[in-house]
């Protein structure tokens, strides 16, 4: 799989130089050479193209390795398994893009989750009451980090770094006192469990293939973040808060309420996972989470995302999650030890945090 | 003040000024940053702002962009007295400001960073969008109109030199209307072919109509392009001239630093030429 990952990376520097003077030799592109060079150029410039041919070689990888890996029910796992890091990875991208850490999303998830059982529980009100007040919750948790942020100028990894052991602390003190144990009661008799169920956790069988809700949840995300991203007034602020937030200041961007509406994402994000990890386990251990934020990240910077901001794509992080689907599960049905699971991922993670280095290089070359 | 000031630079740009500063100061808690600084800038003319490095010109130019409020005197926009509260109110009044390292977002593509902040929107409700299409043919007529040549607008800006994304960045004050483009030190970290580039499209901004503030410490720069000159040191005014008043020679010692240049004279005269190193002590 390396061998792969680095003969994707060897590409780059051979058509570098040609697809620059393409543009310069003839100024109004019309010859096929020149479109030629000019699609080679559009496609290198293209953040999610490493870690796209990383998904297609571990794809490859494990369909060769694993018998089992090909069957329907094997494909809708490993897309299950990624949808529930996409669906936060998504929104976490858009925040590295807009230049900012989150660590706190993964126990978010949880203290989502806890916050949406317990509330139903102790009030004995329709679950879907609690949902909507572990939704008002999260994304208060989203709009304290961003004001934090925004207010104090401190770095976001501190800020974030603070909120996810204070929510790490919460979630697992409130849930003691309240619950009397470190998991939730069961509320699957409650009123209105059965439509939640459906909407965050159900699933649908076409043939041996299980497609998972959270699967469309995720590609909805996916493709409203691209669209946002790419065709609107914010997206191309996101872009420019990461990449050069003086400057983005200094045209009248609204930076500060960028960088919250970011924040805001990464919560809304956080709360739909957490509605369906609840509904669908029932009960919400109050100690998960923790380490998921890591996950999310890499699962960005796999995709593409520049830790320093300013450069991404959505697509790239759905990407990230999938080849984290892939090699989770590919490695449960490859039989091998699980552990070597984060050996992948990390050997995954340093070429494409070396790729990136190399097209930022490459971009402001000539600066 | 205003009155004298008016009558003594009428000829190059007629009229009353667009942009007028009357005895201005400005505080950073104890430490005053500037002091009874005037200046004026008219429409088709360019107004220099020469001062060494700490002489204030970076604070003058916050003033003028609405980033900070000056403390004392006077700030008229069009003969009016005016508080600018941020830099956005002073784009709308049609101030714009391009600074010399954050004028652009390095990995944004060239039309986006053109119109950043001022995006314009096609559709309705769900569908409302950017207008990508005409974003880019936008970015590609208003560069040609000002006479730049860029083959690709979707390149990264950060690939451009540095002369050309200054140009971008003078291109975009021009076409979203600006009538006082504030250049903070655009020829500083540039060669002397991309300086002569950059100095052209200061003269192409003052011939659509443009007021121009040039802020340099090169005064053959300044001479080039210059109407006025406002020279100054250490947070105070050490002078105000006219093209025709002032020689490039004389506009030069001022900015050298005048007197104190004479004594650097006679200091470095008694140490012989060849040997070099105790000139630094």
């Amino acid at each position: 799989m390396s061998d792969t990952r680095t003969s994707d990376s060897q590409p780059p520097p051979t058509e570098g130089p040609a697809a620059d003077d393409a543009p310069t030799a003839e100024p109004p592109a019309a010859g096929p050479p020149g479109r030629a060079g000019e699609l080679a150029r559009r496609l290198f410039t293209r953040p999610e193209l490493g870690a796209l041919v990383g998904a297609v070689a571990v794809f490859v990888f494990f369909a060769l390795s694993a018998e089992s890996f090909l069957r329907p029910g094997s494909l809708s796992t490993v897309l299950y398994a990624s949808s529930t890091i996409g669906i936060v990875a998504v929104a976490v991208a858009l925040l590295m893009i807009g230049g900012e850490f989150d660590l706190s999303a993964g126990v978010l998830v949880t203290s989502s989750a806890l916050v949406s059982s317990m509330f139903s529980y102790q009030m004995t009100a329709n679950v879907w009451v609690g949902v909507g007040v572990s939704l008002l919750v999260t994304l208060a948790v989203g709009l304290f980090n961003g004001w934090l942020l925004t207010r104090t100028g401190l770095p976001s990894f501190i800020i974030t770094l603070g909120t996810f052991l204070m929510l790490t602390g919460l979630n697992l003190g409130l849930t003691k006192l309240i619950a009397g144990t470190v998991s939730t009661k069961s509320i699957a008799d409650m009123e209105g469990f059965s439509a939640a169920r459906a909407v965050f956790a159900s699933q649908l069988d076409l043939g041996g293939f299980t497609l998972r809700v959270t699967v469309l949840w995720w590609l909805a995300l996916v493709a409203v973040a691209t669209w946002v991203l790419l065709r609107t007034r914010a997206g191309n602020w996101i872009f420019a808060v990461g990449g050069n937030k003086d400057a983005a200041r200094a045209v009248g961007v609204p930076v500060r309420g960028t960088k919250i509406g970011l924040y805001l994402g990464v919560a809304f994000c956080a709360w739909v996972l957490g509605q369906h990890l609840l509904f669908s386990y029932d009960v919400v251990q109050s100690g998960e989470g923790v380490g998921n934020e890591l996950i999310y990240i890499a699962a960005a910077v796999i995709g593409g995302c520049l830790l320093t901001g300013g450069y991404g794509s959505a697509a790239g992080a759905a990407i990230g999650a999938l080849i984290f689907g892939i090699v989770s599960k590919g490695i449960v049905y490859a039989e091998w030890d699980p552990n070597w699971f984060k050996f992948f991922l990390g050997a995954m993670l340093l070429l494409a945090a070396l790729l990136n280095a190399w097209i930022r290089k490459r971009a402001e070359a000539t600066r | 003040m205003t009155d004298t000031t008016t009558r003594e630079t009428a000829p190059p740009g007629a009229g009353e000024p667009l942009l007028g500063l009357v005895d201005v100061g400005k505080s950073y808690g104890n430490v005053a940053a500037l002091r009874n600084v005037s200046l004026d800038v008219h429409a088709g003319s360019v107004t220099c702002v020469l001062g060494d490095n700490g002489a204030g010109k970076s604070t003058l130019i916050k003033i003028i962009a609405g980033l900070h409020r000056h403390d004392t005197g006077r700030y008229l926009l069009d003969g009016e007295e005016t508080v600018l509260h941020s830099p956005r109110e002073a784009l709308d009044r049609g101030i714009a400001t391009v600074y010399q390292d954050l004028a652009v977002v390095p990995l944004m593509p060239v039309w986006r960073n053109f119109f950043l902040g001022s995006e314009p929107h096609t559709g309705r409700g769900p569908l409302r969008r950017l207008d990508v299409a005409t974003m880019r043919r936008t970015t590609r007529e208003a560069l040609a109109r000002m006479g730049i040549d860029l083959p690709d607008v979707d390149r990264p800006i950060g690939t451009l030199s540095g002369g050309q994304r200054q140009c971008v960045a003078i291109a975009r004050a021009v076409h979203f209307g600006a009538r006082i483009l504030v250049l903070d030190e655009p020829t500083a970290a540039l060669g002397v072919k991309q300086s002569g580039v950059v100095l052209r499209y200061v003269a192409a901004a003052r011939d659509q109509g443009l007021g121009v503030v040039l802020i340099t410490h090169n005064p053959h720069h300044a001479h080039l392009v210059g109407d006025r000159f406002v020279l100054l040191k250490r947070g105070t005014m050490a002078g105000s001239h006219r093209k025709g008043d002032i020689t490039l020679d004389a506009l030069t010692h001022e900015m050298a630093g005048g007197g104190e240049l004479e004594q650097l004279g006679h200091e470095l005269a008694r140490t012989p030429a060849p040997t070099r190193s105790p000139a630094a002590s």
